[in-house]
């Protein structure tokens, strides 16, 4: 097998280029390489001027999710000997400006985010003196959707996030289920609010790409078919019960 | 809670929701039977007097109303969501919408009909 492997990589200068382009360079075949480890070489050895975002290398930043031959995927979990004899393209993530290079503006979902406001909320002024204690039960409810580590590659996978920018998406409406299912959150109200309108969960139309795509085995998709429920609940108790705090 | 802004969407997708229950669920028993197992003799057909008879009962006309409606929803919305999303028609929502739900409606009219005519 060649111990080399070319890497077409997608360019894009905003002050200069109007269009991305691909530029392609060689690179070492390396059998515990990830496509990261070779961008870093790329950045190292050959063109210093290649921007890319990465930090922890093991899977729990979420920081250097890329488009790998048209798939959303982390470049540091992704081995390069996987494309062997290659090329391997590596992109942008879809559905998000691009800074410059491989670099993604990610300013819209940390505002998507912030809407659902994904901590514990308390509506009671309960000031703890000791550890909350939750059940082993209580804890599985919400344990796989708190595993997000907000990559955003099911925002690159979604189709629907792709045709609508106001989509709060996969992962926003995940992290909100993740505080609703919470034993100790009181947030559930002013969440459904914000989730079940139409650039909510009602936007999603089942595709199921996100959690095809998580890293990290995260169900996105469920949770927005469970909120749906709670959501369609809830629209049918306003209807028959309008009485309402509106 | 302010239910003014929520969408609309809860009643559109409780109908879809139900649907795909009755579409995967019961409607391939009917196709099964009806449309594969009694004309390929792979099952012993009633005949048309036995299914006739079973149609005298308001159970079955009420069981196959639903069934019919419900299917027509499930159809109706994913169709609408394949043609506003797949085909890029989303600017179109308000028309698709009305063919689609509209479609639907007018084929549980039509299965009402039929189903209230049949003596
Ligand atoms: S749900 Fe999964 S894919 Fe989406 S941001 Fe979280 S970890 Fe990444
Ligand atoms: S570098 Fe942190 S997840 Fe890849």
């Amino acid at each position: 097998m060649a111990d080399t492997i070319i890497l077409e990589v997608e360019r894009f200068h905003p002050e200069r280029d109007t269009e991305p382009s691909y530029q392609s360079f060689e690179v070492p075949l390396r059998a515990d390489w990830m496509v990261l480890d070779a961008l870093n070489f790329i950045k190292d050895q050959l063109d210093g001027s290649l921007a890319f975002r990465w930090s922890c290398r093991m899977g729990i930043c979420g920081s250097c999710g890329m488009t790998i031959n048209g798939v959303p995927k982390l470049t540091c979990e992704t081995l390069l000997m996987d494309f062997a004899p290659g090329p391997v393209r590596v992109g942008p993530l879809d559905h998000f400006p691009v800074v410059k290079d491989l670099v993604v503006e990610m300013d819209d979902f940390m505002a998507k985010l912030q809407k659902v406001r994904p901590w514990i909320v308390r509506k009671d002024d309960f000031k703890p003196q000791r550890e909350f204690i939750q059940t082993p039960a209580q804890l599985e409810a919400f344990h796989q959707f708190s595993l997000c580590i907000n990559c955003t590659l099911c925002y690159a996978a979604c189709p629907v996030s792709g045709l609508d920018s106001n989509f709060i998406g996969p992962a926003a409406i995940a992290l909100a289920h993740r505080y609703n299912l919470d034993s100790r959150d009181q947030g559930q109200e002013d969440r459904l609010d914000i989730i079940s309108q139409h650039e909510g969960i009602w936007d999603c139309t089942v595709v199921g790409e996100c959690s095809t795509v998580c890293p990290k085995g995260v169900d996105p998709s469920l949770a927005i078919q469970q909120y749906k429920l709670t959501a369609t609940k809830e629209w049918f108790k306003s209807f028959l019960l309008p009485r309402g705090k509106n | 809670m302010s239910s003014a802004k929520r969408s609309n969407e809860p009643i559109v997708w409780f109908l879809f929701g139900v649907g795909g229950f009755f579409a995967a669920y019961f409607l391939p028993i009917h196709i099964m039977l009806y449309g594969l197992a009694f004309p390929l003799g792979l099952a012993p057909d009633p005949g048309y007097d036995k299914t006739y008879a079973l149609l005298q009962n308001p159970l079955t006309r009420l069981y196959l109303f639903v069934l019919i409606m419900f299917c027509f929803f499930h159809a109706a919305h994913r169709m609408r969501l394949t043609l506003s999303d797949i085909l890029n028609m989303r600017h179109l929502n308000t028309i698709l919408a009305f063919v689609c739900y509209g479609g639907a409606i007018v084929g549980t009219v039509a299965a009402i009909w039929m189903l209230a005519v049949v003596h």
